[in-house]
């Protein structure tokens, strides 16, 4: 059997694949609040099927405090607790991270990476926001996976999510 | 008067409860029913016309039974009992659903001496013991109540049935309800769905609006009954029957009532 060959085929069908990675990117903007008491937003991304499937993309909540307190808030993600955050346990590995600082963030989601086996659909991705002694918003774009054609999305949060971008790239 | 013996019961903390002291209200109202991570959670048992107020007596703890998910009973942390209510915490440990019951069970009597009514209350050892032997016409109930309310870390559990009583099993889980869904569940009567039983349910807050709002919903042949939550906020529902599965052979009936404080979230 030449091994070598089938090496070959398959780094070959790797490099192919990932030339071709499908993308899904989220820009996302955490406003700057002028308030007396700003903490960081919890934010949660995530993607609702047909089904009701639920594929967590990134989940971000406050990891500085000592024994994973931050984890106790996480709830107020109502949303998306309902949907997920209740049937896992923290941190969650690839999922979970500290919060971040208004600004603007990009994400981005591939077909060679944690995309890669999402199946193809009709989704919703949903953007969920909640900021301790302050509000809660949720933003949500549907789309389908794997994108046929590139496309942008712009969406605009009101009070704890600032504008949105979402593209995809086939 | 039955009324005021009754709650007086309640708050003396004896066994007895009735159906006749649902005038008032009963309640126990957790400081969280839904958490992420293991942590305490305290709670206040009251007897009140206004929800949740703490307005009129404690309710006792004396009968307090903590279900844990793992089906293991639990004692309350800090039990304390003020003027107008009761309190205790709770370690939330395990990942599941608790079920917290107050279950007041006993016997109301009222009998004829010397041209005189009188009433009593009472458990069933002390029935032959504190009645006069010369009582006429001695008429007694069995009451047998719970106070509810459910608490769940991370993913919900269904906790078995009591099996005594009037109890509610989820179709909806207690803590997954949302303004603007309907919710949906049984009433059981010793542990089988049991029909044609009007429940009612208010939410909280009732001391700043001009009417209850009460909301009622019979059970239907299987047992279910369903309410639509229009406003988020803590809700109290109260179901009560009768019927003659008495344990005590002097009773004649049996009286029964179940009530829960549900946390119905935003949307």
């Amino acid at each position: 059997m030449p091994y070598r060959k089938i090496v070959c085929a398959l780094l070959g069908a790797t490099l192919v694949h990932q030339a071709q990675a499908a993308e899904l990117a989220v820009q996302l903007e955490i406003p700057r609040l002028n308030v007396a008491e700003y903490h960081r937003p919890y934010i949660a991304v995530w993607l609702e099927g047909e089904r009701r499937d639920v594929h967590n993309l990134s989940v971000w909540y406050d990891l500085k405090m000592a024994n994973e307190e931050g984890v106790k808030w996480i709830k107020d993600l109502r949303q998306w607790w309902r949907r997920s955050g209740r049937e896992l346990s923290f941190p969650v590995d690839g999922v979970t991270s500290a919060t971040r600082a208004p600004g603007s963030h990009r994400l981005s989601y591939t077909s060679d990476g944690v995309l890669a086996r999402l199946p193809a659909g009709n989704y919703r991705l949903v953007i969920e926001a909640v900021r301790e002694v302050g509000g809660r918003e949720v933003l949500s774009q549907p789309f389908a996976w794997p994108p046929q054609q590139p496309a942008r999305f712009q969406l605009q949060g009101k009070e704890e999510l600032g504008a949105v971008v979402v593209e995809l790239k086939p | 008067m039955l009324r005021s013996i009754a709650l007086a019961a309640l708050a003396a903390g004896t066994l007895s409860f009735s159906t006749a002291a649902s005038a008032h209200n009963v309640w126990l109202l957790p400081s969280s029913t839904v958490l992420a991570k293991a942590e305490t959670i305290t709670v206040d048992a009251a007897v009140s016309n206004d929800l949740f107020f703490f307005n009129y007596v404690p309710l006792a703890l004396d009968n307090l039974e903590i279900l844990a998910p793992d089906g293991r009973r639990l004692a309350a942390e800090n039990p304390h009992r003020g003027k107008l209510r009761s309190v205790f915490d709770l370690r939330v440990e395990q990942p599941g659903s608790y079920r917290l019951a107050v279950v007041n069970r006993g016997l109301f009597a009222s009998y004829q001496l010397k041209g005189e009514r009188k009433r009593w209350r009472g458990s069933p050892e002390a029935l032959g013991r504190e009645i006069p032997a010369e009582a006429t016409d001695l008429q007694v109930t069995e009451s047998l109540g719970r106070i509810e309310t459910w608490v769940t870390l991370g993913k919900p559990t269904v906790p078995s049935p009591a099996g005594q009583g009037l109890e509610l099993r989820p179709v909806t889980h207690p803590n997954d309800l949302v303004s603007g869904e309907s919710a949906r569940f049984v009433l059981l009567l010793d542990g089988q769905p049991v029909s044609g039983v009007e429940v009612t349910a208010i939410r909280g807050a009732t001391r700043y609006r001009d009417r209850q709002e009460e909301m009622t919903a019979k059970t239907d042949e299987r047992g279910e009954f369903a309410f639509t939550w229009e406003q988020p906020g803590m809700y109290w529902l109260e179901a009560s029957a009768k019927d003659g599965k008495v344990s005590v052979p002097a009773a004649k009936e049996r009286r029964l009532m179940y009530a829960v404080t549900l946390e119905v979230m935003p949307q």
